[in-house]
């Protein structure tokens, strides 16, 4: 990274660039274990439905018992893809999430693993030095049971733009 | 909440605003998307959102908040006319989600919902499906988010069984 490019000093320590996400893996993450207390924390100040704040009405809910809020699951999902690769990427943001779909109940206790792909890279028509790289990442508990897929972009610095693309 | 028979595609609803302030956005993101422009506002100024921006899904937890307290209200006010209340299933899920605009500190979001299709479950005829467009406005009215969500909805005769 060259100084010249405007970078914020934070991010010359931050390694990952468009370059570094080809088609493919990029890892497993985690464990990451989700207790009762912050699934009632995110609950109380989100997402008060009963079924995620209150185990008796829980289990008389659709989830057959106590369950994270869906959108508490997305939030410990980009944690875990911070801790895992965005946290020293040269990230600029993400513009959404093409799908997510929330397959299985989070409960209390669970350790959650990550396993995240790259599904398209692309270099941004509009910004020729950055690339659009779209991942795939799959939480599961410590049985295998898939919870959340999810399908985002994330804007992220090319290392090396190329010279005619830059001078355009 | 409402039932199935009630909802009518095209119906709009204000369900609430939300003033992201600096403190909010910096503990949401301290704790779940701790990436420099969430948490600190030279570093938002210097990034592509121009301030410090509020996570994105920290927006999309605002929303689902105020959608919750809105459906509430319906709620409670359904059950002091005497009516029976309709109890929302679980999402499966949704798509199309767009961050459209930076949302930074002091902006204020007006939270809508659209319903966009409704159709009938084939497997569970006790329950209907719709597409919600929910959307986030700023202050200066453009919209910053966008998102299509899926509900499973019950159906009025179903809760006379």
């Amino acid at each position: 990274v060259r100084p010249e490019s405007g970078f914020l000093p934070q991010l010359f320590n931050m390694t990952l660039s468009y370059e570094d996400f080809p088609t493919g893996c990029v890892g497993t993450f985690g464990p990451r274990r989700v207790t009762r207390e912050e699934i009632l924390a995110f609950a109380t100040e989100f997402d008060p439905q009963p079924m995620h704040l209150d185990e008796e009405a829980a289990g008389r809910s659709m989830l057959n018992g106590l369950a994270g809020s869906g959108w508490h699951l997305c939030a410990i999902i980009m944690r875990m893809m911070f801790d895992g690769f965005i946290g020293r990427t040269a990230s600029l943001g993400s513009p959404g999430v093409n799908e997510l779909r929330w397959l299985a109940p989070l409960r209390p206790g669970e350790e959650l693993m990550l396993d995240v792909d790259v599904v398209e890279a692309r270099i941004s028509n509009g910004r020729p030095e950055t690339g659009i790289v779209t991942f795939k990442a799959v939480a599961r508990n410590a049985v295998g049971q898939v919870l959340c897929e999810m399908i985002t972009p994330i804007i992220v610095r090319r290392r090396w733009p190329d010279a005619a693309e830059e001078a355009r | 909440m409402h039932f199935f028979e009630d909802i009518e595609v095209g119906q709009r609803r204000e369900v609430g605003s939300f003033t992201f302030t600096a403190d909010g956005i910096k503990i949401f993101a301290a704790q779940f998307d701790p990436q420099p422009f969430h948490l600190d506002e030279a570093a938002g100024r210097n990034s592509l959102f121009g301030g410090l921006a509020a996570s994105g899904w920290h927006v999309a937890s605002v929303c689902m908040k105020l959608s919750v307290a809105y459906g509430q209200r319906l709620a409670r006010e359904a059950a002091a006319r005497g009516e029976a209340v309709a109890v929302w299933g679980p999402s499966p899920g949704f798509r199309e989600l767009r961050w459209i605009r930076p949302v930074l500190a002091g902006d204020t979001i007006s939270f809508a919902s659209e319903v966009e299709q409704r159709r009938t479950s084939d497997s569970r005829p006790e329950w209907g499906i719709l597409q919600i467009r929910n959307t986030g406005t700023n202050q200066r009215g453009e919209l910053a988010f966008s998102f299509l969500a899926t509900a499973f909805v019950p159906r009025r005769n179903a809760a006379a069984v």
